[in-house]
């Protein structure tokens, strides 16, 4: 890219000051709670997300300690019932949706562009707000004693049945929606709007292109869910009878909204996955992403057929055979632009110069399992396999493979990739290898065992099995032990390297892209020019042609 | 304030006192705030469009309840508040094209008579809440239901609970629709006290725009549930 954005100051180790950058900019509480820098609200999400994440991984814990023995001796199965929904509940709506976008997404957007922010600081750091505002209704209801008709929050169990706290927690989640809405809205009119110049829709990033896609998805998809709780709150409160059989309701009605959402929303957690690994692979194989608009259009593709999708969690749900066989056929579509991915990252490897940083090492796990999750995925779009591995432990680690394997993988991947720009400091790149290995080991052992019990027939949600499941539990107990420490570890030197990193200089990875022409942290308005873009996001070939022609001319 | 910035990384741009920091021109400013205001309009359809969903569902499940149901409603009285939301949409046009003409007093004034004609809105809809209470069409344990002719061969064997989903959609749609209108009410008030404080001119009345386009779409989401709700089935009265 144009090297725009020399810094005018000199480096710490020159001068003994600190450049100017977001970090130092303020000090104090306040200047963090009333910022409208959305760099500063992407490290006010990432400390958000990372407490709901280690609240929806203790749940995980357990429900693994649970599932460690046949017999339910840990917990009544009420309480086992409370865990797993919290599990979902808090992994799915607090975590896995607002992570790469809010995180990532809010960091890395107006960088990636070129802006000095979003189209809507003021939007933006409201959205952090309505997501703990909604985070502390859902605390509320954990606090109580929690709720206990999964995440799926299915009627007339939600609405009739069951004696816990549905309407808190359906409100933080419905409240929390407009958090989502709120950043995807931005994204959008920021990329369409405030895109530097020279910088057209073919010169973005990938990871534009795939948080773009994520942003239409959530700003499609999220009202449908904030009206489907509203009126299942409203159902609950004055029994209206909307979801009722008892009262003439059709309870595969809720199932059908719900899911228009919810199953879009999977591709809200993976699509900004797939948009790191992009950046990941090109970067850490010095190439230019192979086939870029196949894989750019590829983001859009799954953002629309996502949306045609959702009533293949209806298989078994009295969905007539017809609407079955076109939900099938179309689920097996999205198979089509998620391969062009894979592939296409594949052939941008062919031929690379690999380096394995740990960056790199959690983008290569990424396609690995992703590409598992989503072979998986193709078995149960198919109509027969689904009725026979429907609500087992089959489905439970087909879309862990997704959703952790995919979009936890990524995650990880980003903050590693793009911790220098956030921090300017450096993390042990041992010790983070290692976390990755354990993350990649961990994982696997935990959720393949689950693709055998569930295909042997052990259903979800029991909090006790037969005798002769145990071994392949307890491998399972095992795995998320490993990735417990796994995810511990980044906490731990992310944390460490803050106070104790070796500065990272302005571009560690000797990348391109804009956000990292500017310094390390960027300053506040994070470029000192604005840039103007003359070529495509991933010119590294270009940059070592130009380099070594510039050496010849040296040598003369 | 956090960013405040240490330098003046962009200098170049004369600053107008309306522009945000993180725009260039006013004119981006202005593109930004509309495409986001459509956009915030696409979740409000897809936000209504569950309901109108579920609407369509038990409608085609239940044809004669809800036609039976429909029959209750006060069609004057839905027709004046049709026609009082459409004339509240002109005074609200009228606003803005005061703003450009920079005519202060008449923003005051239009924007006063988009606030007195949805408060006439409100007021009209609360009658017929009213109404509804007193003839024990709300659902809930004092329900109860019987088609208003006594000529009506009724072919629905659970008429009074079918109804009962048509009458709770009714106060789910209306409800929320009525909600959006007293935010919208709220968010004039603010621009009217603005507006006398002579905020808006034909430079810069972005934000009245945007509330326009709000009011509108509050508008339109009523122009489908009148004759959803209130004329199913009336020709055959």
């Amino acid at each position: 890219m144009n090297t725009t954005a020399t810094a005018p100051v000199t480096t710490t180790a020159e001068t003994g000051f600190a450049r100017p950058n977001y970090l130092n900019a303020a000090y104090g509480v306040r200047s963090w709670l009333l910022t409208r820098d959305h760099k500063r609200i992407a490290i006010l999400y990432l400390i958000s997300v990372t407490a709901f994440f280690a609240l929806g991984s203790l749940f995980a814990l357990l429900i693994r300690l649970e599932l460690l023995t046949p017999e339910g001796d840990l917990f009544q199965p009420d309480t086992y019932n409370r865990l797993f929904t919290m599990h979902g509940v808090v992994m799915v709506f607090f975590f896995l949706i607002p992570s790469i976008p809010a995180v990532l997404g809010n960091f890395l957007v107006p960088l990636m562009i070129g802006a000095k922010d979003l189209a809507f600081p003021k939007l933006n750091l409201a959205s952090w707000y309505v997501y703990n505002l909604g985070g502390i209704f859902t605390l509320w209801a954990i606090v109580h004693g929690g709720v206990d008709t999964g995440w799926t929050f299915y009627t007339p169990l939600s609405t009739h049945y069951s004696n816990t706290y549905v309407i808190s927690t359906a409100l933080g989640i419905f409240i929390t929606g407009f958090s989502s809405i709120f950043t995807g809205l931005n994204f959008i009119v920021t990329v369409h709007r405030m895109r530097a110049p020279g910088l057209t829709w073919f010169r973005l990033p990938l990871f534009i292109w795939s948080t773009y896609a994520t942003s239409l998805i959530i700003v499609l998809g999220t009202p449908v869910i904030a009206i489907t709780l509203l009126l299942v709150a409203a159902e609950r409160v004055l029994h209206l009878g909307l979801f009722d059989p008892a009262l003439g309701g059709d309870p595969v009605l809720f199932q059908h909204l719900f899911w228009f959402y919810s199953h879009p929303a999977v591709y809200i957690m993976i699509l900004p996955a797939m948009g790191v690994v992009s950046e990941l692979v090109a970067a850490f194989a010095r190439k230019k992403i192979f086939g870029y608009r196949f894989v750019a259009f590829a983001s859009i593709a799954i953002a629309v057929l996502g949306f045609l999708v959702w009533g293949h969690h209806m298989f078994v749900a009295g969905e007539s055979i017809y609407a079955a066989t076109i939900f099938s056929v179309l689920s097996m579509l999205v198979a089509i632009p998620s391969a062009v991915k894979v592939f296409n990252w594949t052939a941008t490897l062919y031929q690379g110069s690999i380096s394995y940083q740990t960056p790199m090492l959690y983008a290569l796990g990424f396609i690995g399992l992703f590409t598992l999750g989503g072979l998986t995925g193709v078995m149960v779009a198919t109509l027969g396999i689904d009725v026979h591995v429907h609500d087992t432990y089959f489905i439970v680690a087909h879309f862990h493979y997704i959703m952790v394997g995919g979009a936890i993988m990524g995650y990880l991947g980003g903050l590693h990739y793009w911790w220098p720009k956030i921090s300017g400091k450096l993390y042990p790149a041992a010790l983070s290898k290692l976390s990755a290995l354990l993350v990649f080991v961990g994982f696997n052992l935990t959720f393949f065992p689950q693709f055998i019990l569930g295909y042997l027939g052990m259903p979800r949600r029991y909090w006790s099995y037969p005798p002769e499941f145990q071994v392949l539990n307890v491998l399972s107990t095992a795995g998320a032990s490993i990735l417990g420490v796994g995810y511990l570890l980044p906490l731990c030197y992310f944390i460490w390297s803050m106070r104790y990193g070796k500065d990272s200089g302005d571009n560690p990875w000797g990348a391109v892209g804009l956000e990292w022409d500017t310094t390390s942290p960027p300053p506040t308005e994070n470029f000192y020019t604005t840039p103007v873009v003359t070529h495509g996001p991933y010119e590294y070939n270009r940059e070592e042609v130009h380099n070594r022609m510039s050496q010849e001319a040296t040598l003369g | 304030m956090a960013s405040e910035p240490l330098m003046e990384p962009h200098g170049h741009a004369a600053h107008h006192r309306d522009l945000a920091h993180q725009f260039d021109s006013l004119d981006q400013q202005k593109e930004s705030s509309t495409l986001g205001t459509w956009l915030f309009l696409v979740t409000e359809i897809m936000f209504f469009g569950g309901l109108f969903t579920a609407y369509v569902i038990y409608r085609r499940l239940y044809p004669q309840a809800f036609a039976l149901a429909s029959h209750t409603l006060n069609v004057p009285m839905g027709a004046i508040n049709t026609a009082i939301l459409i004339g509240s949409s002109l005074t609200m046009v009228l606003a803005i094209w005061a703003a450009q003409v920079s005519w202060r007093k008449g923003i005051v004034l239009f924007l006063g008579l988009t606030i007195l004609l949805g408060s006439a809105f409100l007021g009209i809809k609360s009658v017929e809440y009213r109404e509804k209470f007193e003839t024990h069409h709300v659902p809930g344990p004092t329900f109860h239901f019987v088609p208003e002719s006594e000529h009506v061969k009724v072919t629905d064997p659970q008429l009074e609970r079918h109804a009962s989903i048509f009458f709770s959609l009714y106060f789910i749609m209306t409800g929320l629709h009525a909600l959006h209108m007293i935010i919208g009410i709220g968010i004039l008030v603010v621009l009217a006290v603005l507006s006398w404080k002579g905020k808006y001119g034909p430079e810069y009345h972005n934000p009245l725009e945007m509330t326009g386009l709000y009011w509108h779409f509050v508008d339109i989401v009523w122009i489908f549930l009148f004759p959803l709700l209130y004329l199913l089935g009336a020709h055959a009265r």
